[in-house]
């Protein structure tokens, strides 16, 4: 192969070294200015810091920590409240989505204007927005503290949703949600539910047309018709596009730093704040979502590779 | 054996309709009785709150007495605070008529008739104006006008330039990472491909934190960036990757034939994919485009995180350090949601409706 500009694998290999030349250029000159200005600035570098005293208080985790913990053990607490979050945010979304797709095939007229109007309320409001009036309801018009609104052992006021134990030798909150929490949980559910209902709906409408009159002329409810014929089939169709409505709602829990909940966004935010590293917690964070979506992208393949029709 | 179904309804009065859409059977009746009082119930209380009790002078007293409902006064005092931001009083009309500007540029892009080479002719003329307006000088030039920097920027013609602008950057970037990432050679495939999936993998905010707080360190010493200019590169970038990715999906849709056919008559790379793959691929995946645009319209609400003043970010600059008027908070933020809601929903529209439009020039 000769390399000239007049034949097409010359031409092509031309381009390649000069696309990685640019590239690398780049990268260089991006790397050398950074070193140099974090000199010039007396910025230090390195993930050292991880190991020191992180020195603030985390409100709530799935373990307690305190400020004479290190900033690995403070990464660790909100990454934990990431997944707590991502994951009730993704099983409610899911079945509120789906119930809201389905809806969209009632014969009920008002139960397939009501299922539309809600996506299309949801779906166009800024999901940052929609998190900051829900905050805003849970945490400034609830009741105050002391004077909650109670339903059964259960507690609503700007605290937070408690679970009060009234038994007499264990007085005393079981478990609480603080109004953060909620306010996350349900901004990132019902904006993701529109989403996903859409997906539900594209899904459910692609079944080919011969199956639902099949399972009509076999006795099949509506409903039974759903559940064993379309919606197993529609699966197939739907889980790609799941998966993206999953990984989008994690990647929207970092949203939380808007209302202040101490997910990984908010932690790296503090930290950054508090020892200058940017490069570092920026890098921190952007490691800790690539992680989540190629495990997560990883894992829906699986499932889908098991779930896709078997065809020689 | 099967049950004999009733026979369909054939009348068509407004009962019948009423009866066969509400009523069918039992259970659908059961399910319209329940959904009609809830909706009833739903409907009256905030019927009530918004419009029957409401407050709509702009009159701190009136809004806090007792049995007031929504204190509509907030918008009516804080309206230009809103829509904004900081921009100094007595200079508003430019960024008012400077917005309208932005909006005509916009709607006459919407048009079919009017995609033709000289639109982008027009957009790089109509920036230039936009800026120079905003701004009071361009490159150094004064116009004549009060110099306004940019970090008084805000409210609505800041969401409408940052959406605009990284749209139109966008595109053209997205496209040509579609094709790479579509190339037969292997370096620009991976080099699209590590692009595409790195900023897909991230979530905007840690782009944007990236373009507030990083890009200063990346650049040259003594060369400074606009923050506004900064969160516009972060914004364009991943909005670019999302974009591709739909373009890929189109790129795929088109038939091998086509370009085989193309290669036939002699058609270079570049004139194959210009002439004949990307028309084709390119008003395939329209709606999926549109739906990116409403996506990254919504998106610029996040630029009130690393504090750019846009419509969300003006809000909480009017109402946060107001004590008489931060309790009715919530009235300002329902503002804002039906702005963002009539301009994502309208785009919506728009795409069906090209979407038809397309369907109509190529029936199948």
């Amino acid at each position: 192969m000769r390399l000239s500009w007049r034949s097409a694998s010359g031409r092509g290999l031309l381009y390649q070294a000069a696309a990685l030349l640019v590239v690398m250029v780049l990268g260089w000159f991006l790397a050398s200015n950074t070193a140099y200005n974090m000199a010039q600035r007396g910025i230090q570098s390195g993930f050292d810091f991880l190991w020191g005293p992180a020195g603030f208080e985390i409100g709530e985790g799935l373990f307690n920590f305190d400020s004479t913990q290190s900033y690995a053990l403070a990464f660790l607490t909100g990454l934990g409240n990431t997944v707590r979050v991502a994951v009730t945010g993704i099983v409610m979304a899911t079945l509120l989505g789906t119930l809201l797709g389905v809806g969209r095939f009632s014969r009920n007229l008002l139960v397939r204007v009501l299922c539309s109007a809600y996506v299309e309320v949801f779906r166009n409001i800024p999901l940052l927005l929609q998190l900051l009036m829900w905050y805003l309801m849970l945490a400034e018009l609830l009741p105050a503290v002391d004077t909650p609104m109670t339903l059964g052992p259960l507690e609503l006021s700007k605290g937070g949703l408690m679970w009060i134990s009234r038994s007499a030798h264990e007085e005393g909150a079981l478990w609480a949600l603080s109004p953060e929490f909620m306010a996350l949980t349900l901004g990132l559910t019902l904006y993701t539910a529109a989403f996903i209902a859409e997906v539900v709906r594209a899904g459910v409408a692609a079944v080919p047309r011969g199956q639902k009159e099949a399972s009509a002329a076999l006795g099949l409810s509506r409903l039974q018709a759903m559940r064993h014929v379309l919606l197993p089939q529609a699966l197939r169709i739907i889980i790609p596009p799941m998966t993206n409505q999953y990984l989008n709602l994690t990647k929207n829990s970092s949203l939380a730093v808007a209302i202040g909940y101490p997910d990984v966004v908010s932690i790296a935010n503090t930290a950054l704040n508090q020892t200058g590293r940017a490069v570092e917690c920026i890098a921190l964070v952007m490691a800790v979502y690539l992680c989540t979506s190629l495990l997560t992208a990883l894992l829906m393949n699986a499932y889908n590779r098991r779930v896709a029709l078997q065809e020689r | 054996m099967i049950p004999a179904r009733p026979a369909p309804f054939t009348s068509a009065t407004w009962l019948s309709a009423v009866r066969q859409h509400l009523f069918a059977d039992w259970n659908t009746g059961l399910a319209s009785v329940v959904l009609l009082l809830l909706l009833g119930y739903a409907g009256t209380h905030l019927l009530d709150w918004g419009m029957l009790r409401a407050q709509w002078m702009p009159d701190v007293a009136a809004c806090r007495a007792d049995g007031v409902g929504a204190c509509w006064g907030v918008v009516a005092e804080k309206y230009r605070v809103i829509l904004l931001g900081r921009y100094p009083l007595e200079e508003q009309w430019r960024p008012v008529v400077a917005s309208s500007l932005l909006l005509a540029l916009l709607l006459v892009s919407c048009l079919r008739s009017f995609w033709r080479p000289w639109l982008a002719v027009l957009w790089l003329l109509g920036l230039p104006i936009y800026f120079g307006l905003m701004k009071g000088h361009l490159w150094g030039l004064s116009l004549g006008l009060t110099a306004v920097d940019t970090d008084r920027w805000g409210g609505l013609p800041l969401t409408l330039l940052l959406s605009s602008v990284s749209i139109a950057l966008a595109l053209p970037l997205a496209v040509l990472v579609a094709l790479g990432r579509r190339s037969e050679l292997p370096a620009i495939r991976a080099l699209c491909s590590v692009y595409v999936e790195l900023v897909r993998g991230v979530p905007l905010i840690s782009v944007l934190f990236m373009a507030s707080f990083m890009l200063p360190l990346f650049l040259p010493q003594g060369l400074t960036i606009d923050v506004l200019l900064r969160v516009l590169v972060g914004i364009t970038l991943f909005a670019a990757a999302y974009m591709a990715e739909v373009v890929r999906g189109g790129l795929q849709a088109v038939p091998r034939g086509q370009v085989e056919a193309a290669a036939s008559l002699g058609l270079s790379w570049w004139q194959t994919q210009r002439h004949v793959v990307l028309p084709q691929a390119l008003t395939a995946v329209l709606p999926g485009l549109v739906n990116n645009f409403i996506a990254i319209f919504k998106d610029t609400s996040l630029v009130t995180i690393v504090s750019l003043y846009e419509l969300t970010g003006a809000l909480g600059l009017a109402l946060n350090s107001d004590a008489d008027w931060r309790p009715f908070k919530l009235e300002g933020y329902v503002f804002i949601a039906l702005i963002y809601f009539l301009f994502c929903f309208s785009i919506s529209r728009y795409s069906l409706w090209v979407e038809r439009q397309l369907a109509l020039g190529n029936p199948s």
